[in-house]
């Protein structure tokens, strides 16, 4: 039955995650910005501290895990936090992305193995790296190699734009999954996922990226210079077949597009947010069922604003929700995600815009907002790999045939 | 007669401009950003070209140019191209210089000019915004109220360049019992006055940190009963028509926008060219080439707006509606413009190694910036 109303307990834990953004996550929130490589150490301390129990209890990253709301919970906790600060989201310890690829291409072995590390100790990061210099969108193109030498993978290239790699590599006993080719005549078959601990020999950081917005959040470019890893540390089958590895990356992909969609919504709120209480303060109310002839200018954009915002978080609920379903979802992940990039990106240009000399000062956070904003449009897919995939899923082409 | 074509003059203006632009603006504009400074040496280069003392009389240190909005424009349009905080920087001094060479009396060119028509680079500007998100240029809440002798300044202003070393502003205010039409054209009670920095009263509140312009020394002012004579008051007993002043400075603000939205759009053009994803250029995916196509026939028609408007002021005209909207279109092209530039570099573009996102934060600044504000 049709219901756009949140259940009980998915209520209490949003309320939870609002007050965990509000005063663990808004306070820092500048400081870290202007920052920008510092790392706020406390905060890190403090949230995996809190998150310890519910850790044990779910074995994390469980992006495998069907049943129940975990999926609408979790885009529901990405709004959130991300209207608490979308970098400091990006930067809580966990599995993050390499966690996800671990659980969707891991063995049950492997998945013991490497993500138990999340259950206590101190804060860990898990990251992942797929983009290198060379390529991006068109991930299948990558250049980095493995070769097999005795019982150990050799790795070799560069890999760009990971998110968390520093922390993973260098700040906690984390790891990188790389992907990397191990048969580049097998185009996407041979490619495949290699967990990169801390400590591996033959990788490093070479450089962590200054940013538009999302500052906390370590962008790290990593080398690979004959980095050797176990055998064992390769996901899944070593086998050069079309299905499995490169597969599975796409296949979490529908999984974390309706997170990303959802903390772009959290970024977008945060500012409309701010105007509607600016304007309160100013005794001014948005006039809802009123004439367009009589409407203001500024009461129209709001309303515009609100709505679009409004229409990316359904088309984002809806994605979550299919995958609680077990329902496939690609085609609705990446609307969402299409929409929610674009909006938020014109909401928070829109309202720095409403907010005059305001909303440009960096004494409010409203122009940081739109900063953090625009990386939804880019990461997990562009904009225009996003409307590139809706456009051949609703016209039936295929990648070929639609490019 | 209809002609889309620029006199020689003006093309010379354009090219050495542009060329500085090139060659010595745009390579220090994201050292400066980082640095939130723009070095003086490069301020007194572009100080140099002539731009600021060009149109003030020879006898009081300029060089007696015929003053050409649309020359204007072109010249703003390459120094923003460049970068827009070093532009703002270098053209300050013409919102304290420009009015008085056009409104003032001749004891105020005489007082005032020599102080900006020097070798050296002089900094001197206008306080106009006001720190509030309802700032509207007809409503001022800056008030010059007349008190006998002269007249009492109160208020606060916003987003003044380079406050802290100027010598003097002009502080617009709203002259309380102006009667309507009587002075500031269509922004009637829209009154300039002349403040030097010692004045009583007037404090240079810190320097402003915004997302962009970070280069620009932007501060707050503040105005605790500033008294100044009436012969402060830009034109004296002939009220100056700030409605003039104001479009002026709005189609330079357009052509700012124009150059910064080109300087993204120039960048994203090449970059698509170059980038490869899925065994061929981007820029031959329709979905770059298209937005591509776009970006360049919106830099062109913001461009034509403000060319329409700078010509009318030149033919003596008011251009109020013209101006206003060139300023607008331009602000929401520039905005637009460097936003799909960024996308067009994707992930690339969201890093501080790539102009683009500098261009975008300096771009969402034109809707702020009214015109007398900042250039
Ligand atoms: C802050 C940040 C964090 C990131 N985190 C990670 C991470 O943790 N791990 C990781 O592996 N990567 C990460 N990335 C990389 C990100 O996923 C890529 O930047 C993104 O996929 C785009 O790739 P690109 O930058 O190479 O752009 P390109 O692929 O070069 O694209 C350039 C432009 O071309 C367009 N384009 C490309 N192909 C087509 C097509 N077929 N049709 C139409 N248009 C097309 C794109 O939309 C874009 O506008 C991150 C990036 C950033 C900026």
């Amino acid at each position: 039955m049709i219901d756009f109303e949140l259940e009980p307990q998915v209520l209490e834990r949003t309320k939870f995650f609002h007050t965990v953004a509000e005063h663990m996550m808004r306070p820092i929130s500048r400081q870290y910005d202007e920052q920008e490589h510092e790392e706020p150490r406390e905060f890190f301390e403090t949230i995996w501290k809190g998150g310890a129990r519910e850790r044990q209890a779910s074995g994390e990253s469980g992006a495998d895990r069907k049943g129940g709301a975990r999926n609408l919970t979790t885009v529901i906790m990405a709004e959130e936090l991300c209207w608490g600060d979308a970098g400091l989201f990006l930067s809580i310890p966990g599995p993050g992305l390499g966690g996800a690829a671990v659980a969707a291409a891991g063995t049950a072995e492997q998945k013991e193995r490497f993500l138990k590390r999340f259950k206590d100790g101190e804060p860990k990061w898990g990251a992942m790296a797929i983009t290198e210099p060379g390529c991006g969108s068109d991930s299948a193109a990558i250049t980095t190699t493995a070769r097999r030498e005795g019982d150990y993978w050799v790795l070799n290239g560069t890999k760009i734009f990971c998110t968390a790699g520093q922390r993973a590599l260098e700040k906690s006993d984390g790891f990188v999954v790389v992907w990397a080719t191990v048969d580049k005549s097998a185009g996407r078959a041979g490619i495949k996922p290699f967990v990169v601990e801390r400590g591996t020999p033959g990788v490093s950081v070479i450089r962590v990226e200054s940013k538009l917005g999302i500052r906390v959040s370590d962008t790290a470019a990593i080398m690979l210079d004959n980095c050797r890893v176990p055998l064992d540390h390769i996901l899944g089958s070593p086998k050069v077949e079309p299905s499995g590895g490169f597969k599975d990356v796409m296949a979490t992909f529908d999984a974390t597009r309706p997170i990303v969609a959802a903390m772009a919504i959290g970024v977008g709120r945060a500012a409309l947010d701010f105007v509607r209480d600016f304007l309160r303060d100013q005794r001014l109310e948005i006039r809802y069922a009123i004439a367009p002839t009589r409407m203001t200018a500024l009461e129209r954009d709001f309303i515009e604003m609100e709505t679009e915002l409004e229409a990316a978080r359904l088309l984002t609920w809806r994605a979550a929700w299919m995958l609680d379903r077990g329902i496939r979802n690609s085609l609705e992940a990446s609307m969402a995600k299409a929409k929610a990039g674009s909006s938020v990106t014109r909401v928070t240009q829109k309202a720095v815009e409403i907010m005059g000399p305001l909303g440009y000062s960096r004494k409010y956070l409203l122009e940081k907002w739109m900063r953090d904003a625009k990386i939804n449009d880019i990461f997990e897919g562009t904009q225009q790999i996003n409307l590139l995939i809706v456009a051949r899923r609703i016209l039936g082409y295929s990648s070929k045939e639609l490019t | 007669m209809i002609d889309f074509e620029l006199s020689d003059e003006q093309k010379m203006v354009r090219d050495t401009v542009g060329a500085f632009a090139r060659e010595q603006i745009r390579p220090a504009a994201r050292q400066a950003d980082e640095a939130a400074a723009i070095p003086p040496d490069l301020v007194q280069h572009a100080w140099n070209l002539g731009l600021v003392r060009g149109p003030v009389p020879e006898k009081l240190g300029g060089f007696g140019d015929q003053r050409s909005v649309l020359t204007g424009a072109l010249a703003a349009e390459e120094l923003a191209w460049g970068d827009l905080a070093i532009a703002m920087h270098v053209a300050a001094p013409q919102l304290f210089a420009f009015p008085i060479v056009e409104m003032g009396t001749d004891e105020q060119r005489q007082r005032f000019l020599p102080l900006v028509a020097t070798d050296r680079f002089t900094a001197a500007g206008a306080a106009t915004m006001e720190p509030r998100y309802d700032f509207d240029l007809s409503a001022l809440a800056t008030t010059a109220t007349p008190d006998g002798s002269g007249f009492t300044l109160r208020g606060e202003k916003c987003c003044v360049p380079l406050a802290d070393e100027a010598r003097a502003f002009l502080v617009y205010a709203r002259e309380e019992g102006a009667s309507n039409g009587s002075a500031g054209g269509e922004l009637h009670g829209l009154q300039a006055f002349i403040v030097e920095r010692e004045a009583s009263g007037l404090t240079v509140v810190e320097r402003e940190k915004n997302m962009g312009l970070k280069a620009l020394a932007t501060y707050q002012l503040k105005l605790d009963d500033v008294k100044v004579s009436r012969d402060a008051r830009l034109g004296a007993e002939r009220p100056a028509d700030t409605a003039r002043l104001a479009a002026q400075s709005r189609v330079a603000l357009a052509a700012m926008a124009v150059g910064v939205a080109r300087a993204a759009f120039e960048y994203a053009r090449d970059y698509a060219k170059e980038r490869h994803a899925f065994g061929a250029p981007i820029a031959t995916k329709q979905a770059i080439a298209f937005m591509l196509a776009e970006m360049a026939l919106e830099v062109d028609a913001a461009r034509l707006l403000t060319w329409q408007a700078a010509s009318m002021l030149d033919k003596g005209l008011k251009a109020l509606k013209e101006s206003s909207r060139a300023k607008h279109y331009a602000a929401s092209v520039a905005l637009k413009v460097t936003d799909n530039a960024l996308q067009i570099l994707g992930g690339h573009g969201y890093i501080r190694e790539h102009p683009v996102e500098l261009w975008l934060r300096n771009a969402r600044g034109f809707a702020t910036f009214e015109g007398l504000a900042i250039v």
